[in-house]
C-alpha cells in the first residue's frame, strides 16, 4: 500500500468534510445548508472505505446521503421553506457567546485527546474479498436480540411519524 | 490514522453542538444532529479498525437505524409545529419558557 497517497487522501477527505461542515452551518437556506451536509457526508464514506469498513460506507452513502437528507429536502420543499428568511436566524450575542464557549471547551478536550499515543495498528477485520461477512456474522449472532428490538423501533418511528403528521379531524 | 480519524471526528461534532447552539431554524437544528450523529459514526469505525473487531461497524448500523427512526418523528413534528404557527423559526415556540 502506498502509504504517503494514503496519507495524503486520508486528509483530504477528512478536512474537506470540516469544510462542508463549516460551510453548512454557515449557510441560511436550509437547501443549500442540506447539500453541503450531503457533500460532508460523501466524505465520511470515503474515510470509512479507507479505514476497511467497506460496508459500512456502502450504507453511509445509501442510508444518509440517499435516504435521510432526501427526506430533509422533501420537508423543506413541502413547507416551502426554500428561500432564506429576512431576518437572520442566528441567535444574538448570548448564544454566540455560550456557542463559542462550548466551542472552546470542546477545542481543548480535542488537544487533550491528540497527546494520546494509539498502539500499533492490528490487522484489518475485512480483506479485499470478503467485507459483509465480519458485520454480518456478530449482527446475527452476537447482537440478534438489538437487531430485532431495532425492527420494533422502526415500526413505533413509522407509526408515531404517521400519527403526527396526520391532519385530527377537528384540528384545521 | 486512527488519531487523525478521532481529531476529524471530535471536529464535526464540536461543528454540529455550535451549530445547535446558534441556529434558530428547526430543519436546520434537526441536520446539525445528524451531523453530530455521523461524527460518533466516525470514532466508532476508527476503534473498530484500531482493535481489530467489527463490532463497532454493527454499532454504527444500529446508530444509523435509530437516526432514520429520529428523522422521520422529528420531522413530523415539525411539519406539525408548521401548522400551528406557520413557520419552524424556534422564536415562535415559547409555550415552556417561563
Amino acid at each position: 500500500m502506498n502509504t504517503l497517497l494514503y496519507t495524503f487522501h486520508f486528509y483530504l477527505f477528512g478536512l474537506i468534510a470540516i469544510a462542508s461542515a463549516v460551510a453548512f452551518v454557515t449557510r441560511k437556506s436550509p437547501v443549500a445548508a442540506a447539500l453541503w451536509l450531503v457533500n460532508t457526508m460523501f466524505c465520511l464514506s470515503a474515510l470509512y472505505v479507507m479505514l476497511d469498513a467497506q460496508f459500512i460506507g456502502a450504507v453511509q452513502v445509501l442510508v444518509y446521503a440517499g435516504a435521510i437528507m432526501v427526506v430533509f429536502l422533501f420537508v423543506v420543499m413541502l413547507l416551502n421553506l426554500g428561500q432564506a428568511s429576512d431576518v437572520s436566524d442566528i441567535r444574538g450575542l448570548g448564544g454566540r457567546l455560550t456557542a463559542g464557549l462550548v466551542g472552546l471547551a470542546m477545542l481543548a478536550e480535542l488537544v487533550a485527546l491528540s497527546r494520546i499515543r494509539f498502539p500499533q495498528l492490528t490487522q484489518a477485520v475485512s480483506d479485499q474479498t470478503n467485507v459483509v461477512n465480519p458485520v454480518s456474522a456478530p449482527l446475527f449472532h452476537q447482537y440478534l436480540l438489538p437487531f430485532e428490538v431495532t425492527s420494533v423501533v422502526l415500526l413505533v418511528a413509522v407509526v408515531g411519524a404517521v400519527v403526527l403528521a396526520k391532519r385530527g379531524p377537528n384540528v384545521s | 490514522m486512527i488519531a487523525e480519524a478521532l481529531f476529524f471526528s471530535a471536529v464535526l461534532f464540536t461543528i454540529g453542538v455550535v451549530g445547535v447552539l446558534t441556529r434558530r431554524n428547526a430543519i436546520i437544528i434537526f441536520m446539525c444532529v445528524e451531523l453530530m450523529l455521523n461524527a460518533v459514526n466516525l470514532s466508532f469505525i476508527a476503534l473498530s479498525r484500531l482493535h481489530g473487531s467489527a463490532n463497532g461497524q454493527v454499532f454504527v448500523l444500529f446508530v444509523m437505524t435509530i437516526a432514520a427512526a429520529e428523522a422521520a418523528v422529528g420531522l413530523a413534528i415539525i411539519i406539525s409545529i408548521f401548522r400551528h404557527h406557520k413557520s419552524v423559526d424556534l422564536r415562535n415556540i415559547n409555550l415552556l419558557k417561563g
